[in-house]
């Protein structure tokens, strides 16, 4: 499959590109020599059904697991390639928004924030305090800098993960499912953080979601898997216009509840299932 | 950061004190050091040193005066061969002392205890006790009994 | 014929699943043997965990230390006066304490309460993704989260299993001396009579030490390997608890074969 390049400029080079990914978990094929392109700058949205691998792709990203064959290419580096010093360091470029937040639960939130930069920083510790404040604000939850992840409410939770990730001011920002079970505020609060972040500090974003009205909202790019493959990849507009062509982008997009992507696994017909013979369907 | 101290704190006594029990243990409530005693070594042969150990106290009058270094075997007369170790500060033993293997208690374990002759030489390092009485041995003394019985 | 050369096929399948997860806790177990000694670079990790694991096992333990002591003291008083021998309570009171049960007991306790409480940390963590958060944070979650676990174990069981002894030694005194006027100075003069500071007490400290790395090593594998439900977390536990009690009592006997076999 070939990359497609109408959201590249030339002037953008991609920040995390696979070129032709195979991954299988056990007998299951979940990614089938797919090509992918995250340019660099912009805030992505990469969706799919439940189950296409998506948080697989995050892990594959971070070097926490290694393709069967193909390469992940982050920033120039080939990610399944590196040893572990160098892994680690790659890693320290990017910061990863887990779904649930994945807060380290007997740190304070100022503690959990400032545990990167204590991690691979010489900083003061002064400074270190300061930088956390930095942080916290950014997301809007410097009041909650003494409190223990166990009494902040989910959305909170998320930001205060937030601003752990970009603690070390890291280019690429990945973030896993963060719309999931978000009341309409805090999703709005949510979705302008994404955006206004990836602005103000230059990073490319990786959103892994699979709401579409917020991944249009905001994204400047979007990449849909479905089935191991990708099935459309351009900008809000480009998608729209596919959609017209593609009835499996247009069941995903518009959440339709029959077409061409199964949503099920699909064994017998239900007639032979209930053990009638072919001839009486 | 408080609790931070308070958790070292407790962490060093819990240490500590696992050190200072181990040490009480280790050097205290057992015979560690025992065979660094300063004394002179004199030597006894019994035909059967029934269960006595190295390590087993010396004593005469009931009071301990040194220790049982090593027990071995002379080639040419099969003798056991013990060599004990006598506290320096007990050096007017007469030549003409007794050695005998006692048991402390039923089943306890057997030591050596030494009855004063009525010699004026003492005995000095390298001495050696002529006189001694092996250990009881149950089992000889209930064949012979039964011997005797079997006799009548 | 097909349904023979299924179960065969599945079989095989259960045999190569059970190598590969074999294969893959020793390859886990060795990596984190190999970095059982970092935590000493983080002094203060490593102290708050000795005070979860050894610290806060200690009222537990001593109690039950207590216990044993009166127990072995009153029937070791029983079987021993039948002989006539009962100046020997205090032999059998340290030995039994000092060479067994002060560091089996130790460890099945502490199994019991520090092995699971490590598990279930560990698999909540790897449920929260806190363990993927740390790799993706460039830190070793093995290194941070697990050595400081297992350090802390092979410090605290000794620790604990001497304390075991000693006050169950204490207990037995109570008992035979106070109460069952059993003579004082026979019950200590016969340990240090027969006690030795090095083939019992420290071999004792040996047993614990191995001890408290088994049941480390198992408490981590079980939380790291739980499966992510609640259900999963629960099994985990139990495993621990089951899985290294047995453990301690087979390698006990090992050791002891090893140390005071003939």
């Amino acid at each position: 499959m070939t990359i497609d390049t109408n959201a590249q400029d030339t002037a953008t080079q991609p920040i995390i590109a696979l070129e032709g990914l195979t991954f299988a978990r056990g007998e299951h094929l979940i990614f089938d020599q797919i090509d992918l392109v995250i340019p660099k700058g912009k805030v992505t949205a990469v969706m799919g059904p439940s189950g296409t691998g998506k948080t697989t792709l995050l892990r594959l990203i971070g070097g926490q697991l290694k393709p069967q064959s193909g390469d992940v290419l982050v920033a120039g580096e080939r990610v399944n390639r590196l040893k572990r010093k160098a892994l680690y360091q790659l890693r320290r470029r990017m910061g990863v928004l887990f779904q649930n937040g994945a807060l380290f639960t007997d740190l304070t939130v100022g503690e959990n924030v400032a545990f990167p930069l204590r991690e691979h920083t010489q900083l003061s510790e002064q400074l270190i305090e300061y930088i956390v404040l930095f942080k916290l604000e950014a997301v809007g939850l410097r009041a909650a800098k003494d409190r223990y992840p166990a009494s902040l409410s989910g959305g909170m939770a998320r930001r205060a993960a937030l601003a752990r990730a970009i603690a070390l001011d890291p280019e690429i920002l990945l973030y896993d499912e963060p719309f999931t079970g978000q009341d309409p505020i805090s999703m709005g609060v949510l979705l302008r953080l994404i955006k206004e972040l990836n602005q103000a500090l230059g990073l490319s974003s990786m959103v892994i979601t699979h709401d579409v009205d917020e991944a249009f909202s905001i994204c400047d790019h979007l990449v849909v898997l479905a089935e191991g493959k990708v099935l459309a990849s351009g900008s809000p507009e480009q998608l729209q216009a596919q959609k017209k062509q593609d009835p499996a982008l247009a069941q995903f997009l518009d959440g339709l509840a029959t077409g061409p992507l199964s949503n099920e696994e699909q064994a017998d017909s239900m007639a032979a299932a209930l053990g009638f013979s072919e001839a009486l369907r | 950061m408080h609790a931070h101290r308070y958790v070292e704190l407790i962490v060093g006594l819990f240490v500590l004190a696992g050190a200072v029990v181990l040490m009480v243990m280790a050097l205290s409530w057992t015979n560690f050091g025992a065979s660094r005693v300063d004394g002179y070594r004199v030597i006894a042969k019994f035909d059967n040193v029934g269960g006595l150990t190295a390590k087993a106290p010396v004593k005469m009058s009931g009071l301990t005066i040194g220790r049982v270094e090593s027990i071995s075997m002379d080639p040419d007369t099969f003798e056991a061969v013990v060599v004990m170790q006598i506290r320096n500060e007990y050096d007017n033993i007469p030549t003409d002392t007794f050695a005998n293997i006692y048991t402390a208690g039923l089943l306890g374990s057997q030591y050596i205890e030494l009855s004063p002759g009525g010699s004026f030489d003492s005995l000095t390092d390298g001495d050696q006790i002529t006189m001694t009485q092996s250990a009881f041995i149950l089992e000889s003394v209930i064949s012979r009994f039964l011997f005797d019985r079997a006799q009548d | 014929m097909n349904a023979a050369s299924l179960y065969i096929r599945r079989i095989g399948r259960v045999v190569i699943n059970a190598a590969v997860h074999a294969g893959a806790m020793t390859i886990f177990a060795l990596r984190l043997i190999a970095v059982a000694w970092v935590p000493f670079t983080r002094p203060r990790d490593l102290a708050q965990q000795i005070y979860a694991a050894g610290v806060l096992s200690l009222v537990i333990i001593l109690v039950a230390g207590g216990f044993v002591g009166l127990v072995l003291g009153l029937q070791g008083y029983t079987i021993l006066s039948s002989f006539n021998a009962t100046e020997s309570l205090g032999v059998m009171v340290a030995l039994s304490l000092v060479r067994e049960l002060g560091p089996v007991v130790t460890a099945l306790l502490f199994a019991g309460r520090a092995g699971s409480s490590i598990t279930a940390e560990i698999a909540l963590m790897k449920t929260t993704e806190q363990l993927s958060a740390l790799e993706m944070m460039a830190v070793d979650p093995i290194r941070r989260v697990m050595a400081p676990r297992l350090l802390a174990s092979i410090i605290a069981v000794p620790i604990l299993a001497a304390m075991f002894s000693f006050v169950g030694i204490l207990g037995g005194y109570f008992i035979g001396v106070v109460v069952l006027e059993v003579d004082a100075a026979s019950y200590w003069g016969q340990i240090a009579q027969q006690m030795d500071a090095f083939d019992d007490v420290m071999a004792g400290m040996i047993k614990a030490v191995a001890f408290g790395a088994v049941i480390a090593l198992i408490a981590v594998f079980e939380g790291h390997y739980a499966e992510p439900t609640a259900k999963g977390m629960a099994q985990a536990t139990t495993q621990t608890v089951v899985i290294s009690s047995l453990a301690v009592l087979a390698l006990d006997f090992v050791l002891t074969a090893v140390m005071f076999g003939t």
